[in-house]
């Protein structure tokens, strides 16, 4: 019986090392966070969201608050976000969602810039002030336009 | 002496049994009963079907034709989960013991117990040690399969057997391997077995002498035939291919005494 | 020439009978889980035999790999005034692919091959038919908690395998090579994604799990019951095992979509 003992105690530390290992990953190198941030769903409707994927992340003065659960296209051709923020947030109803790159050639994220209204949004509202992503070959194309035109000028 | 005629009554019954295994035929035609509460031998020679008769009574492989008839079912074509409250009345002792060869000796004993009682460890452990003293093993309970010689692997393995209190023991060459003390030792445990708790019996064989010894009824397999019978009527047989066979054999067994004899006088013998 | 096409032909019919015998058993695995009572104690006894005795092999040849991945990858990004990255680099080779693959391939070739050859030799030995005649079913007390150990221990073992890479990766990327620890943790740290990378490299594990712990208890199984047999049934589980392993890692990279 207690040659089992020894090995149940063996068997079960072996097991615990795994499961840290793999909570390690998942956490400390993969970011996963087990308290559910989510909760406040906002909308915001772009008129091109660049490379922007689902799951990016919603970012406010650069802190992670959230993600976006959806995209989908709208009935005007435009690119609907969902976006699932921390549920304590007050966000104004003049914020604006822009989508901008972390760096120059990086992923693409949603920052919200806070307004200064006094009414906040509820879950379901939306975001109406938004700004499209800008497409790096469009800014080098007005680049190369705008050279063009001085050189004739 | 004919071909045993089938007596429904009885624990085990072989009806027109046929076996092959791809192209070789083993068994033809097999009739017999096997009566109960008696010692019945399949005595032949090597790869003449005398484990499969065991294994076929055991739902280890099904037969190509005929009926099996185990404690009054025919277990032909039962499905395997089935064959297991069959096997329930069974108990069978395999040439190599097939001990479970991770488990202790007592382990190996008690798994039955354990497996289909409800009895308590204690009651378990008193068992296990009633049977190992009646099969004639000491000490062995810490002990692996590997550790113990082939004779104690037997007598564990018969242990094992019995320990559920079978209806029907099988025997599967419980000689074989062993030199002639061992053969007489598991040959009196499996009489002493059979007078006290009335097992029906069915040993296979190809050991004569004992097997005249300890027989009821002998089922001598030879090629494509059958033949049923108690061992005085065999041994006074007419028939050239079995009294052949029967003297082939015991010449044999003479033959080895005789070495025997020889060894102990000129002093080189010792007990194994 | 005839010749040769009967046997092909005839090659594609077996294998489609051994996968149809496959499907067979792994429902017999599947309905033993099922039916009681649960066979804990040798669970566990599976559980010390093919995880924690593969430890060290799979510890020692992540650290190698990891070394190995933060060598190759330094010397090829340095190229690329790229060193900055040695960490999403070691990072993302060993979780998506490197961790899973390699060890399920060691783990066939360890605990499989030893999986296989118990159960074989078991049946050489008439242990199995034993079993069968005490009326207990030996794919419910053998056969199950085998199987259902090796799944539960190849994520585990996959997860330690990487570990030890990302330690080795640091250390050459680091301490031999001279960047900043900082740098190399963050930049893991920024290119793993747990949905896209580690859930991913989880469910390999799990997969390449059941794929061997079925080929390796199914060729034990049905081995020839001799010692040829039981050789025979080791080495195709090695075999089959990796082969397997190194096809369904290319359909679940292409399904999981990354």
């Amino acid at each position: 019986m207690r040659r089992s003992a020894v090995r149940d105690f063996v068997v079960g530390l072996f097991v615990l090392v795994g499961l840290s290992a793999i909570a390690y990953l998942s956490m400390n190198v993969g970011g996963w966070s087990l308290r559910r941030s989510g909760g406040l769903t906002l909308y915001a409707a772009f008129d091109q969201i660049g490379g922007l994927k689902v799951r990016a992340p919603v970012v406010i003065s650069g802190v992670k608050v959230g993600q976006v659960d959806a995209i989908v296209l709208d009935k005007n051709f435009r690119a609907r976000a969902t976006l699932d923020l921390d549920p304590s947030l007050k966000i104004p109803s003049d914020t604006s969602a822009s989508i901008v790159t972390a760096g120059l050639l990086g992923d693409r994220y949603i920052s919200l810039e806070l307004g200064g209204e006094e009414t906040y949004l509820n879950s379901g509202d939306e975001i109406t002030m938004t700004e499209s992503a800008v497409l790096l070959e469009r800014l080098i194309g007005k680049l190369i336009h705008n050279t063009d035109v001085k050189k004739a000028e | 002496m004919a071909e045993g005629s089938t007596d429904t009554d009885a624990p085990v019954v072989f009806d027109a049994v046929d076996m092959a295994f791809g192209e070789r035929r083993v068994l033809r035609g097999l009739s017999c009963s096997f009566p109960r509460g008696r010692i019945s031998v399949i005595l032949g020679g090597s790869g003449s079907g005398k484990t499969t008769v065991l294994r076929l009574v055991g739902g280890l492989v099904r037969p190509q034709g005929g009926r099996i008839i185990v404690a009054g079912q025919e277990i032909g074509g039962l499905p395997e989960s089935q064959m297991y409250a069959v096997r329930s009345k069974l108990g069978m002792m395999f040439q190599g013991g097939a001990l479970l060869d991770s488990l202790t000796i007592f382990d190996n004993l008690a798994f039955p117990l354990r497996e289909h009682t409800r009895l308590r460890e204690a009651e378990i452990a008193d068992e296990v040690h009633k049977q190992l003293a009646a099969v004639g093993l000491t000490d062995v309970d810490a002990l692996l399969p590997g550790q113990l010689s082939g004779g104690m692997i037997k007598r564990a393995a018969l242990a094992r057997a019995i320990i559920t209190k079978p209806e029907i023991l099988l025997c599967d060459e419980p000689f074989s391997g062993l030199d002639p003390i061992s053969v007489k030792r598991i040959e009196a445990l499996l009489r002493r077995i059979n007078r006290q708790l009335g097992i029906t019996m069915l040993v296979s064989s190809h050991h004569i002498p004992s097997t005249m010894r300890m027989a009821d009824q002998v089922v001598l397999l030879l090629g494509n035939t059958a033949v049923v019978g108690a061992p005085a009527e065999l041994q006074q047989s007419r028939d050239a291919t079995i009294r052949n066979f029967l003297n082939e054999e015991v010449d044999e067994s003479l033959e080895a005494a005789a070495e025997l004899a020889t060894e102990r006088q000129s002093g080189t013998w010792s007990h194994p | 020439m005839i010749g040769f096409v009967q046997d092909l032909g005839w090659m594609a019919v077996r294998f489609v009978d051994h996968l149809g015998k496959l499907a067979v058993f792994a429902a017999q695995i599947g309905r033993a889980l099922l039916t009681p009572p649960p066979r804990v104690r040798p669970f566990i006894e599976e559980i010390f035999n093919l995880g924690v005795l593969s430890l060290v092999i799979i510890c020692v040849s992540g650290l190698a790999v990891g070394m190995v991945l933060g060598l190759q990858g330094y010397n090829t990004l340095v190229r690329f005034g790229a060193e900055q990255s040695l960490g999403a680099v070691v990072g993302l080779s060993l979780i998506r692919e490197l961790g899973p693959v390699l060890t399920a391939l060691l783990a066939t070739g360890r605990a499989g091959s030893a999986t296989a050859a118990e159960i074989g030799t078991m049946v050489a030995t008439e242990q199995l038919d034993g079993l069968r005649m005490m009326s207990v079913n030996p794919i419910h007390l053998v056969v199950t908690p085998k199987a259902v150990a090796m799944v539960c221990v190849m994520p585990l073992l996959s997860a330690l395998f990487i570990v030890c890479g990302l330690g080795g990766g640091y250390f050459v990327g680091v301490k031999l090579m001279g960047l900043d620890g900082g740098t190399y943790v963050s930049s893991l740290q920024n290119a793993v994604d747990f949905h896209d990378d580690v859930v991913g490299s989880l469910l390999k594990a799990l997969v390449f799990g059941v794929l061997v712990g079925l080929i390796a208890t199914y060729r034990g199984y049905t081995s020839a019951p001799t010692s040829a047999g039981v050789s025979s049934a080791t080495t195709s589980t090695v075999v089959v095992g990796s082969v397997s392993i190194l096809i369904f890692d290319y359909f679940i990279t292409a399904l999981w979509g990354v």
